[in-house]
This record gives structure tokens, sequence and C-alpha cells, in this order.
């Protein structure tokens, strides 16, 4: 079935799947070495590979379907930001241990829930990979969730920090469930979920962890985009680029 | 050559160690998921344990190598993702080589049974992460050593 769809659709789709993971793992993986404790610096590291492996096997299949003979690494290395899909909450700095972890609870319990419906996917190579990330997934929902929890509700110094990160990153959250038309021709083709479909399961799960943690859900927040649209990304895509890009940028092809 | 049989080949592949927990072999591991000859070509196909883990191409690796040692000359290596990977496909035999190597084997209650090192039942978690993808940390209340848990997938 795969042929009969709209294969700008569904690379599109892939690149969105795949650079989320991609960002997030970058950004992650910045923690390593620098840690408050070294339980929690093991924790972000496992995590972040986890991210990376998973981008792996989203822009392996990317790579694919663009039918161009390029590669997942020519995909994480040599596009620059404007061609990129994540949403921009992975991209912004990670900010104190609270931020990271704010984040990453907020990207988690998204992932926790489109992992689940693409497990139910028309296309066998996205259920396959949904299946096999859903599973690291669980344990990264369950240790973000209870950091927000054990920081939000802990001493008074530790509860500011989170409100002031849920603060920030919530008016980011809305871009999770944008729906346009590459997402239309996904829903049509029984590939992956129309966004707009996990809101309501994504703010029971959240509001029920931010109550437990005693944050307060910012009420009218404004909605940044384009992130996933490609349209316009934050400052900060580039800045993580030029980290991440800059060996296969100054030795093209480099290899070891 | 003759063409050595799958149960030969399986043989191979169980002497071959986990590049990362040396202790156990890749068939105890469970990641061996088929052995099959198609024409002239051997086709092992494996799969990962978790997505990103380092030791996935290592242990490609050293399967080609091993296999090329006992004589096998045209060999591919399929990567299988579904069914994903499952703790509960590790041998017996591997999971009491694991505990005797002193990491405590997957249950399905979540957590360790005993202590790896005491036998001790009265265990805290120390984090849900570890040495490894696959390891969590834990420690005994009885000895007060910590330990590792392979941790179920």
């Amino acid at each position: 079935m795969t042929e009969t769809i709209d294969k700008t659709a569904l690379l599109q789709f892939l690149l969105r799947m795949g650079d989320n993971t991609l960002i997030l793992g970058h950004r992650v993986s910045e923690w390593c070495g620098h840690s408050p404790v070294l339980e929690e610096d093991i924790a972000l590291a496992n995590t972040a590979l986890d991210l990376i492996g998973q981008t792996q096997l989203w822009l392996d299949y990317a790579a694919e379907v663009q039918g161009e003979g390029r590669t997942a690494d020519d995909l994480a290395f040599l596009r620059d930001a404007w061609d990129f899909r994540n949403v921009l909450l992975v991209e912004l700095p990670n900010g104190d241990f609270g931020q990271t972890l704010m984040r990453q609870f907020l990207y988690d319990a998204w992932a926790s829930i489109m992992l689940g419906r693409l497990q139910k996917s028309a296309d066998e190579r996205v259920r396959e990979i949904a299946e096999k990330a859903a599973k690291e997934n669980a344990y990264h929902v369950e240790r973000s969730a209870d950091t927000v929890v054990g920081l939000g509700d802990g001493t008074e110094e530790s509860h500011a920090r989170m409100q002031a990160a849920l603060d920030y990153l919530y008016p980011y959250v809305g871009e999770l469930f944008e729906s346009d038309a590459t997402d239309a021709a996904m829903a049509e083709a029984g590939i992956a979920p129309d966004p707009a479909s996990l809101r309501a399961e994504y703010d029971a799960f959240v509001g029920r962890v931010m109550a437990e943690a005693t944050l307060t859900i910012p009420e009218k927040a404004y909605v940044h985009r384009g992130g996933r649209s490609g349209t316009m990304h934050t400052e900060h895509l580039g800045h993580l680029l030029c980290t991440m890009q800059w060996l296969q940028r100054a030795y093209p092809g480099c290899q070891w | 050559m003759t063409r050595p049989s799958v149960d030969q080949v399986w043989e191979w592949l169980g002497a071959i160690p986990d590049p990362e927990i040396p202790a156990i072999s890749l068939t105890d591991l469970g990641i061996i998921r088929d052995v099959d000859w198609q024409d002239d070509t051997l086709v092992v196909t494996v799969t990962p344990t978790y997505s990103g883990c380092p030791a996935t191409s290592l242990i490609n690796m050293e399967i080609e190598t091993a296999l090329r040692g006992h004589g096998i000359e045209n060999l591919e290596l399929k990567r299988q993702l579904s069914p994903a990977w499952t703790t509960d496909w590790m041998t017996e035999e591997g999971r009491a080589k694991l505990e005797e190597y002193g990491i405590a084997p997957p249950q399905p209650a979540g957590g360790p049974e005993r202590c790896p090192r005491c036998g001790g039942a009265n265990l805290e978690k120390l984090s849900q992460f570890g040495s490894t993808p696959c390891k969590a940390q834990w420690r005994c209340r009885d000895c007060l050593e910590p330990f590792e848990y392979f941790k179920c997938i």
C-alpha cells in the first residue's frame, strides 16, 4: 500500500518523527558529565541514547522513502535548519535540570500516546518502529513524570523553578497537536493519527501529573509554531546544528 | 565445503559472548531470532535489545567474525524489529549466569527477586537506568551493596 500513498507526505511525517527524536536526543546528550548527581547523568545519557537509536530507525526509513540514495546520517548531518521538521519544544535550550526534565516530560507524554496509536498504523514499518520505541519510552515517561512530581512538590526553590519551566515551555506544547495537509494525508491513509486527536488524552495525563506536582498549567497560552512545518525555527536550532554537524561540515564524509 | 547444519550454526552462535555482559552468550540473551540457509547463503536474523544500544553493531561484527572463522562464506545478517525484543526471551541458563555474574535477572514483577550477592530480599531501587541501556541500579538493604538489575522490556 505504501506505493499508493503520497510519498511526499510520508517523507514529511517520517522527518517530523525522526527530527523530534534527533534534536531532543542531542539536547539531552548535552547533559552528559554535567548532571547534578551520577544517577541522573546516567539516566539522561541513556534517554539520549534511546532517542538517537529511534532516530536511526525513523530517518533510515525517511531516506528510503526519499529514494535519492541518502542515508540517515546524511539527513542528520547535512541538512540545514530550514529543512528540519522537529517541533520547537525539543530544540529549546536545556536551562536548568528542572527545565530539561519538564521539557522531557511534556515530550514523553506526547510520545507515549503517539507511539501507542502508531502501533496500529497501516504501514508495517511505522508499526514496527513504534513497537520498539514505545518500550523505551515507557521507561522515559515514568522517570520524567516522577521527577516532575518530585521537584514540583519538593522544596520552595525546586517548586518555583519547575513552575517557571512549565510557564516557559507550555506555549510550545500546542504545536504537537497542530494538523496540516501532511497530517490529513497520513490520517486518510491510516498511517498516523490526526495530531489533534491526541490532545484530550494528553491534557488528561499532563493534568494529572501537574496536579500531583502541585504545579499550575498556564491558562491562556500563546502557541509558538513553525518547527514541524519548517516555516520558522527558533534561533536555538542553528546553534545546536553548529555543534552537532561540525565534524561532517569541517571534514565532509569523515568516518571512523 | 559442506554446508554446516542450522543446529551447528546455533551452537557456534551460543559460544559468542555478549560484548557488554560477557558472562552470557548471544543466544542466552535471546536476540538471535532465526538461522536459515537460503540457497547458498546463511541468513542470521538478529533483533536489537535497545534501539540505540552501541553494542548492536559490535554484536553484528562478532557474529560475522565468528561465522567466517567457521568457514561460512556467504552470510547475510538481517535486522528484525518486530516482534520487539523482550527479556522474556532470555534463556533460563542465561538468567542463572547473569545472577552468578552479579546482575539480578529480569523478573515479571518489574524488580529483582533477591540480591545477587547475599540473596537478601530487602531491596530498594536507586535508578531505573544504569551503566548500559538494559540495566537499572538497585541496592540491597541487608548487605548494603549496590547491584545491577537487568530490567524488563
